[in-house]
């Protein structure tokens, strides 16, 4: 008997190995651990045995059946390790394959550069304010000292329109005015954004249609080194952390004493390139004290106040910080040039 | 304004390298934008280096020392063969040449002998490096040995295109008898001319003079004042010419002096050069005279001949009078345009009628002639105003008008004259008058500012004494006085743009901070108080439009806002009704399709659309932008915020696997739109079908939400969309109110509780007449299903014949859900059989078996 139990034991483990699939493993198992299988009908026959030899047959078929059921359990583990293993085989894709498309939206690039403005101000306390395009002469010349037929007019080219007094603003500086006259005698830390026009020729640096953000910050302890040290702050922020700023005197009107900010020019790091014209410094923006005529227009004693103001160009920093050669492209909308945005 | 180094230095002393002093002059607000190196040596790299980082071009001609010297010819020989061409004995200071050259200016001295006295002339000796004078532009060669028509040829006497003076080649450059012989030409007029821009603040600086000053006080040296001393031999001036003066306001000032028995010629070669520098023209010496005064002092002059004036006052001595032009009259000015004059216009007259255009140009008949003897000097004072006025009136330039009409002090007529009646004496000969003409009816008062050490403390955040300041000051030539801790200041005469009081505060304040050097004043952060702090609803509320409308898969354009209305009545068909709102319209618009600002945000989103048709086959964009829209009575337009959308093409892109490549259509965008005001939380929306001339009839609505219209979208009209050079393919398109969008934004938003208890789901499909809109039937369905209709989602729409024809049928997913329990079996065929009746009652619906 027990020799039978080897014989079954061997005989199952043999053809335990020939199974390859789930079913030639099912048929194992009922021909070996089913109801009919040689081993069950040894369990069967226990009874019939003599009274000694039924432990050490008993306890040698409950061997072999636990012997059996854990090489099954082993070989169906394999098997669907195989399995397994043959379909991930078969399901191997060209990752190189481009990816879906999606229809991607964009922010045009004018919008990036003022948000990026935007936030950089306003982390420095100053909010945003804006103020009509189409404008009185008033507002957009008189009010900010520059007079009729004065000589600084000729700084700007301006679009008149059919109405008397009525032109489309040359500069976001009418703002100013707004900004004051609606909240002195506050103190003011605003930016000014929004479309001005001028009447020139159009070419790749200059378009009649432009955006501009002006800064405006009145209080009774504003001096010249804050407009430095705030708008230094700002080109470290917008162009690197090292980036030096260069202050050279100007003139505005509605400024006194006026600087234009150049920066080192952050494509070349000041050795002169081609961005640069050589020169190593770009010019970015306007600035200066606001002037006295300015102030007292805007409701500020300038007794008691002092503050300044700068002005700058947003398509051309957009157009430095990404080499763009044209200022039209920014206003063709032309899909090839503002997807790669 | 152009002013040559070798000028400047006759006024201050200049030891810097040529970049170091245009940095220095850019830094301090005369910027220096190019250098023309006329002969003196380049600047070397170390001095650029030392001036890194300035923005300028250094572009010209440097004179070799050895090679480029001056010399005198001492006679002019025929050539044997060739009748064009001269041979010049000529001596460069080391040894005689026989020089061959073709200049015209030589040929009169041709076959003379030997000269009674020798011409001086610039000399380049062989392998100078010059500009080749017979190639356009400037194109550097060098002088090799050749033959020609036998004769050995290896050196030059050079022009002024040559030498990268001017770009005269018709003549070689005769230098002035009293030049040295053998010496570098660059040594005796090499020079630098500095390009420097000139902002209407300091007018002053348009002269040789006014940009000296500010050297001298940059570099902390002495400025040298030119010597305004007459030689005065001749009779005295009075009785010889009298000035009338009838308005002082435009006229402050008339100064006439009398230079008699002149010879009018060329004048020296040494003035002609400076005036060709500063960009001027030689003329003859009394014209140059008056040009070279300008440029050097900045008082503008003109020169009458004095006998033509007294011919027209009869044989008595002339009065000069200045007054306003009388309406229609007319004068010939010295460009020989017949002008009509306008009533604020000044001239100066004399008894006869005007003689010139004040402050502007002179008239033809009294100028300065070949033949004219005795010259009658003006120098005056106008109003800068007034001449402003004049010049932009008769559209007329002039280098005094540019000077008069920024502002010159009436100090300056006087010391003017007087330089130039010297000036005259020397180069034309004859005596001048004793004495001047001076009428000043107006002096100005040349303010007195009082600014104080606390003053530049709050304005420049920089801690200087009164003295310092005092100093500063003084280096402009401004008169101080320290009282206290208060600087008084007294403005020189020869400036006009300091004001008074506050004004002339920050005037001190700029010139303080220029001098000092913005370089050294500290950069600091602002401690002074915040402002309130304030949101901008307005811009927060646009800017999440266009991030909603990103997220969507829109592309956001910007376009130009002006435009005509001819391109925009291409957005709606042939024979519709024209858009008459009145526009925006440009006085002086720059081109003949811009020249109203627009009325229609789509009309500008479909010339992009159109523009980019051939590019993409998809396109998805949107623009967020003002519309402008004139009234009748109000001054100013109303500039009210719009949103464009415009869709075309297939509605996924197209990629190496199949995608969804049906054109889009009206509910694609229906539902951009739908997700835009759910991005917003905008509720209680309503699509009403509506009729716009630029859309399909059929395919067109208007959005409401309550009283507010949001706007209409739709499929464009097929007359529209032939109006414009597009594809076939539907074109979506919108254009909203953006104020109404932003108005509707509500602050806050409730949510509603993640349910607990899972939802009964079906299925309902009724079958309604064809023309019922779909919205009523949902709307029939909420109401029946009341609180427990926790959603509804259409999800197919059916015509056919099993249905019948004037029928649809609406499949509609349901589901029921209470908040306090799992809603029953019954529950659920409750509410189901509440709907389906209502549906019926109310819409004659049938559900469909």
């Amino acid at each position: 008997m027990l020799e039978s139990l080897n014989q079954i034991e061997r005989q199952a483990l043999n053809e335990l190995e020939a199974t390859q699939d789930e079913d030639s493993l099912q048929r194992w198992k009922v021909a070996h651990l089913g109801r009919n299988s040689p081993l069950m009908r040894v369990f069967d026959q226990l009874g019939a045995l003599p009274k000694e030899e039924r432990p050490t047959i008993g306890r040698r078929a409950n061997e072999v059946k636990r012997a059996l059921e854990t090489a099954f359990e082993g070989r169906s583990q394999a098997l669907i390790q195989a399995a397994v293993q043959r379909s991930l085989q078969a399901e191997r894709l060209d990752v190189t394959l481009p990816g879906r498309p999606i229809a991607r939206g964009r922010l045009h690039p004018n919008t990036q550069t003022l948000r990026r403005i935007y936030r950089i101000f306003g982390d420095m306390g100053f909010q945003v304010f804006r103020s009509r395009e189409v404008e009185t002469d008033e507002y957009n010349f008189e009010l900010l000292n520059i007079p009729a037929h004065h000589p600084a007019r000729d700084m700007w080219d301006t679009f008149y329109t059919t109405t008397p007094g009525v032109i489309l603003r040359t500069h976001t500086s009418p703002g100013q005015i707004h900004v004051m006259r609606q909240y002195a005698p506050e103190p003011i830390r605003v930016i000014l954004p929004g479309m001005c026009y001028r009447y020139e020729q159009v070419s790749a640096r200059k378009d009649t249609q432009f955006n501009q953000v002006e800064g405006l910050a009145v209080g009774r302890n504003i001096t010249f080194g804050d407009l430095k040290g705030t708008l230094t702050d700002f080109a470290r922020r917008m162009f690197g952390e090292n980036v030096r700023t260069r202050f050279r005197a100007s003139h505005f009107p509605f400024t006194e004493p006026s600087a234009e900010m150049d920066i080192e020019c952050f494509i070349c790091g000041g050795a002169g390139c081609s961005v640069c014209g050589g020169s190593g410094w770009l010019e970015i923006l306007g600035s200066g004290m606001v002037h006295p005529v300015v102030l007292r227009n805007g409701g500020y004693d300038p007794q008691i106040y002092s503050g300044f103001a700068f002005g700058m160009g947003p398509e051309r920093i957009t157009m430095l910080k990404h080499r763009i050669e044209d200022i039209r492209h920014l206003w063709m909308n032309d899909l090839r040039f503002l997807e790669q945005f | 304004m152009k002013i040559p180094l070798s000028w400047l230095k006759e006024f201050v002393d200049i030891q810097l390298p040529l970049p170091e002093l245009a940095r220095l002059l850019t830094m301090a607000g005369l910027e220096v934008e190019a250098i023309q190196v006329v002969g003196l040596p380049m600047p070397t790299s170390a001095d650029l280096h030392n001036a890194a980082h300035h923005e300028i071009k250094i572009e010209g001609l440097s004179w070799e020392a050895d090679k480029i010297v001056t010399a005198a010819v001492y006679e002019v020989m025929p050539h044997p063969n060739a009748d064009r061409l001269v041979l010049c004995r000529l001596d460069d200071g080391q040894q005689e040449h026989i020089v061959l050259t073709g200049a015209p200016n030589l040929y009169p001295y041709k076959g003379l002998g030997p000269l009674p006295e020798p011409l001086k002339v610039p000399y380049a000796k062989e392998g100078a490096r010059i500009y080749d004078g017979h190639q356009p532009g400037q194109v550097l060669t060098t002088l090799k040995r050749a033959r020609i028509r036998g004769v050995d040829s290896y050196s030059m006497i050079c022009s002024e295109k040559e030498l990268g003076i001017s770009d005269e080649h018709e003549g070689v450059i005769i230098l002035d008898p009293d030049a040295p012989v053998g010496i570098p030409l660059a040594d005796y007029i090499g020079d630098a001319v500095l390009d420097i821009a000139i902002t209407p603040n300091i007018a002053r600086c348009a002269s040789v003079l006014g940009v000296a000053r500010e050297v001298a006080a940059l570099t902390g040296q002495p400025l040298r004042q030119p010597d305004y001393s007459v030689q005065m031999d001749g009779p005295s001036i009075e009785g010889l010419a009298s000035i009338e003066i009838q308005e002082p306001e435009l006229n402050p000032r008339f100064v006439l002096g009398l230079a008699q028995n002149v010879t009018i010629r060329p004048s020296p070669y040494k003035v002609q050069l400076r005036l060709k520098l500063a960009g001027m023209r030689p003329i003859d010496n009394i014209v140059d005279a008056t040009n070279y005064v300008m440029l050097e002092t900045g008082q503008p002059l003109h020169a009458f001949d004095y006998d033509v004036l007294t011919q027209r006052a009869g044989g008595q001595s002339p009065t000069i009078i200045t007054r306003r032009a009388r309406s229609g009259e007319r004068l010939t000015t010295l460009d020989d345009v017949e002008r009509e004059l306008d009533d604020f216009t000044v001239l100066v007259c004399d008894t006869a009628g005007a003689l010139s255009i004040a402050g502007v140009m002179g008239g033809a008949e009294s100028e300065v002639s070949a033949n004219t003897r005795n010259i009658l000097l003006e120098g005056a004072a106008w109003n800068f105003i007034n001449i402003r006025r004049t010049v932009s009136a008769q559209k007329l330039q002039s280098e005094a008008a540019y000077r008069f009409s920024r502002g010159v002090h009436p100090a300056m007529a006087e010391r003017g004259v007087r330089r130039c009646l010297e000036l005259i004496r020397r180069w034309a000969g004859g005596v001048i008058a004793q004495g001047l003409i001076d009428n000043y009816p107006l002096p100005p008062r040349d303010p007195i500012v009082e600014i104080s050490a606390s003053d530049v403390r709050r304005w420049l955040g920089i801690d200087l004494t009164p003295q310092e300041i005092a100093d500063l000051l003084a280096r402009l030539e401004f008169k101080t006085e320290i009282i206290g801790q208060t600087v008084r200041a007294q403005t020189p005469d020869h400036r006009l743009d300091i004001g008074e009081g506050v004004v002339g505060m920050a005037d001190l304040m700029e010139e303080i901070a220029r001098i000092y050097g913005y370089e050294r004043i500290p950069e600091t952060r602002m401690d002074d108080e915040l402002p309130p702090q304030r949101n901008n609803l307005e811009l927060e509320r646009e800017e999440r439009i266009r991030d909603a409308l990103v997220n969507l898969g829109l592309q956001e354009i910007a376009t130009y806002r002006l435009t005509s209305p001819e391109r925009e009545a291409r957005r709606f068909p042939p024979g519709a009704a024209p858009d008459d709102l009145p526009y925006v319209q440009l006085a002086n618009p720059i081109a003949a399709d811009r020249y109203v600002m627009r009325h229609s945000l789509l009309s500008s989103v479909l010339e992009v659309v159109e523009r980019n048709a051939r590019l993409r086959p998809r396109l998805a964009l949107f623009e967020i932008g003002p519309v402008y829209l004139a009234s009748e009575e109000g001054l100013l337009p109303d500039e009210a915020p719009r949103l464009a959308i415009a869709l075309s093409g297939p509605r996924a892109p197209a990629g190496w696997q199949a995608a969804d490549s049906a054109p889009m259509d009206f509910y694609d965008l229906k539902g951009i739109l739908e997700s835009l005001l759910e991005d917003l939380h905008i509720t209680g929306v309503r699509y009403e079908p509506a009729e716009h001339p630029s859309f399909h009839p059929g395919k067109c609505a208007r959005i409401r939400v309550g009283e507010h219209a949001l706007g209409v979208f739709g499929e464009l009209h097929p007359l529209v969309r032939v109006n414009y050079e597009l594809p076939e393919t539907p074109l979506l398109a919108a254009e909203l109110n953006v104020r109404a969008l932003i108005a509707l934004t509500p602050d806050r938003f409730e949510i509603s509780a993640v349910p607990v208890f899972p939802p009964v789901l079906e299925d309902l499909a009724v079958v309604v007449d064809e023309n019922l809109p779909a919205d009523q039937v949902e709307a029939v369905i909420r109401q029946a299903g009341g609180k427990a209709l926790a959603d509804l989602r259409l999800f197919d729409v059916y015509r056919g014949e099993q249905i019948g024809a004037g029928k649809k049928s609406l499949a509609y997913s349901l589901a029921y859900q209470s908040p306090e329990r799992t809603l029953t079996a019954d529950e659920a065929q409750k509410i189901r059989q509440r709907i389906i009746r209502q549906l019926e009652r109310e819409l004659g619906a049938q559900l469909r078996s």
